[in-house]
């Protein structure tokens, strides 16, 4: 549904010479129909010039942008100012902001009718439509209201009915939940999550919170220095050993607590989450395990777990009980191992 | 000098200078209002960038900024002439108030549409609004408040320019005050030229406060309303801060 190709981004600070800044460093993206997409980052890693790259809100320095099939890129034009069918394939994709950016002078509605005047739509048919969106995002009680009367929940709730007055089959969330507190987020990732299934919205998000993409997000994606470093399915991702964003979607601490031992990072997914993997192996071969971290949790609609436990002895020591633990269809990281390639491995 | 004799000239004094700073001002705003913008649209990193455009219209507003009144005046007779006919009276000092007001109207317009959030900017365009939709839905009506504050500045000094005209036979209320007060030591019609005029321009203080304030609060409980600064010289202190070309 989106795919960028190449995508670089070049700020110049001075206008001839001086200082370059690559923010995109040829990025290559594809989110597909109907999923909800998750582009995960610390700041300045890009992330906000990538969503502004997908409608050409920034121009990007080189690469493509296909957006529903169409080449945006090729439609821009020279020059500074969007021509006429780039502003035609904009008005087919939704935005939501951080900080809403809704107009102060206007009633929440016709914030809502804005892109509608926009396309042209006649009166009668501008408010049905942005009454008929105010009741989808819950709000159909404040359509008179002014947006400086209403909560930031609220606010984000008129920024998403605006975004979906176009009809659009792509939504290009710019931090959206950033400025909300944690519990309007939830609520406002609910009704992402709800409106990706019912209306079979693709959405993009960016941010900087991993509970983001943790609750609403089937696939995700790294930025670091504009690269993208990891991708894939969140499902994907966590089976990949040594993954930072499984790591960091699932944060298990725990040193060891000796030298002669060995630490492994467990992950569970799909059936091997319900058997008591950990006891068996215990009975098994008759040793000691000590659970030094875990963590169990949903993500993408999976039931996942991690742990990290400890086993007396050294690597070589343990070959057979990990060996074990793999054949029981367990993901095994071993921790700060000095054969990180034999780890790897055996992943599967 | 009695009330008698007094009231129709003052009546008359009223009558001008309501005909010169009305139309002046009307001017001021129609010509102000798209310069203030094009300075917007036009700056660097503007919807419109051109550089070349906006130093040329930049450098404008500064030379009309920066022309004491009075010398503007007398520069303008020769094109005062050629629009009215002649250089003396109201309709005549009109032209000089007005070409004098846009440049001064021009700069607070720039400044209001300046301070409008670019993120506004931006979601228009992301919904594929053109520059003129951002012009006419976001950046005027978001201004507006501001706007009107700027109108009441821009009013009052246009009043004060207005009595300067007076004096080189424009008429109005600074024609009379000179005229009765200073040259014929009629110092009780002076005192009421003064009255009139700070009361003149304590209501339209007000009025512009009023309507600032009414269409900022637009569902806010609280909020200050926007207010430009230093209004009795007629001087906003930050507005030429922003862009020397």
């Amino acid at each position: 549904m989106i795919t960028t190709s190449g995508l670089t981004k070049v700020y110049r600070t001075h206008r001839s010479r001086g200082r370059e800044v690559t923010a995109l460093d040829g990025v290559d993206l594809h989110v597909r129909e109907g999923e909800v997409y998750g582009v995960i980052g610390q700041s300045g890693a890009g992330k906000s010039s990538l969503i502004r790259c997908v409608n050409l809100l920034e121009r990007p320095t080189s690469g493509t942008v296909t957006v529903a099939g169409q080449d945006l890129t090729a439609l821009a034009g020279r020059g500074p100012r969007a021509g006429r069918e780039l502003r035609q394939a904009r008005s087919r994709i939704g935005m939501v902001f951080q900080h809403f950016n809704l107009l102060s002078s206007r009633t929440v509605q016709d914030n809502v009718e804005l892109p509608l005047e926009i396309l042209g739509t006649s009166g009668k048919e501008r408010s049905r439509k942005a009454l008929e969106l105010l009741d989808l995002v819950g709000l159909a009680d404040k359509a008179k209201a002014y947006p400086a009367q209403l909560s930031g929940g609220q606010k984000q709730r008129v920024g998403i009915a605006r975004a979906l007055a176009g009809d659009p089959k792509v939504l290009l969330s710019d931090e959206a939940t950033s400025a909300l507190d944690p519990e309007t987020t939830r609520s406002i990732l609910q009704l992402l999550r709800d409106l990706n299934r019912q209306l079979g919205l693709t959405v993009l998000l960016i941010t900087h919170e991993m509970d983001v993409v943790k609750s609403v997000c089937d696939s995700a994606a790294l930025m670091e220095k504009g690269r993208i470093v990891e991708s894939g399915t969140v499902a994907d991702l966590l089976a990949t050993p040594g993954s930072q964003l499984a790591a960091a979607l699932f944060p298990v601490g725990g040193e060891a607590s000796g030298d002669d031992r060995t630490v492994l990072d467990v992950t569970f997914h799909g059936e091997s989450a319900t058997q008591p993997v950990i006891s068996q192996l215990s009975r098994t071969y008759n040793i000691d395990i000590s659970i030094l971290g875990a963590a169990i949790d949903t993500v993408g609609g999976l039931q996942v777990g991690r742990m990290r436990i400890e086993l007396p002895g050294r690597y070589e020591d343990n070959v057979v009980p990990i060996g074990f633990l793999r054949e029981q269809g367990l993901q095994i990281d071993v921790v700060d191992h000095d054969e990180p390639a034999l780890a790897k491995e055996g992943a599967k | 000098m009695t009330w008698s004799e007094m009231q129709p000239l003052l009546e008359q004094a009223c009558t001008e200078t309501l005909i010169m700073v009305g139309w002046s001002t009307l001017i001021a705003v129609v010509g102000g209002l798209p310069l203030g913008i094009l300075l917007v649209l036009t700056d660097k990193g503007g919807l419109l960038q051109n550089t070349v455009v906006n130093k040329v219209i930049g450098q404008i507003v500064n030379i009309g900024r920066s022309l004491p009144f009075i010398i503007l005046m007398v520069a303008l007779m020769n094109f005062t002439r050629w629009v009215t006919g002649t250089t003396i009276g109201s309709e005549a000092a009109i032209v000089p108030l007005a070409i004098g007001g846009i440049p001064f109207f021009a700069r607070l317009v720039e400044t209001a549409v300046r301070e409008v959030d670019h993120g506004l900017v931006e979601a228009v365009q992301a919904m594929g609004g053109n520059t003129w939709t951002i012009v006419r839905k976001v950046l005027v009506p978001e201004a507006l408040p501001s706007l009107i504050a700027s109108t009441t500045t821009t009013v009052i000094a246009l009043i004060g320019y207005s009595a300067m005209a007076g004096t080189v036979g424009g008429g109005g209320l600074g024609d009379l005050a000179v005229r009765y007060g200073y040259q014929r030591f009629e110092t009780g019609l002076m005192w009421i030229t003064v009255a009139v005029l700070a009361v003149a321009i304590s209501l339209i203080q007000f009025a512009g406060d009023f309507a600032a304030r009414a269409l900022h609060r637009r569902g806010a409980r609280s909020g200050p309303a926007p207010r430009l600064r230093l209004l009795k010289s007629g001087e906003p202190a930050t507005a030429d801060v922003g862009k020397v070309a």
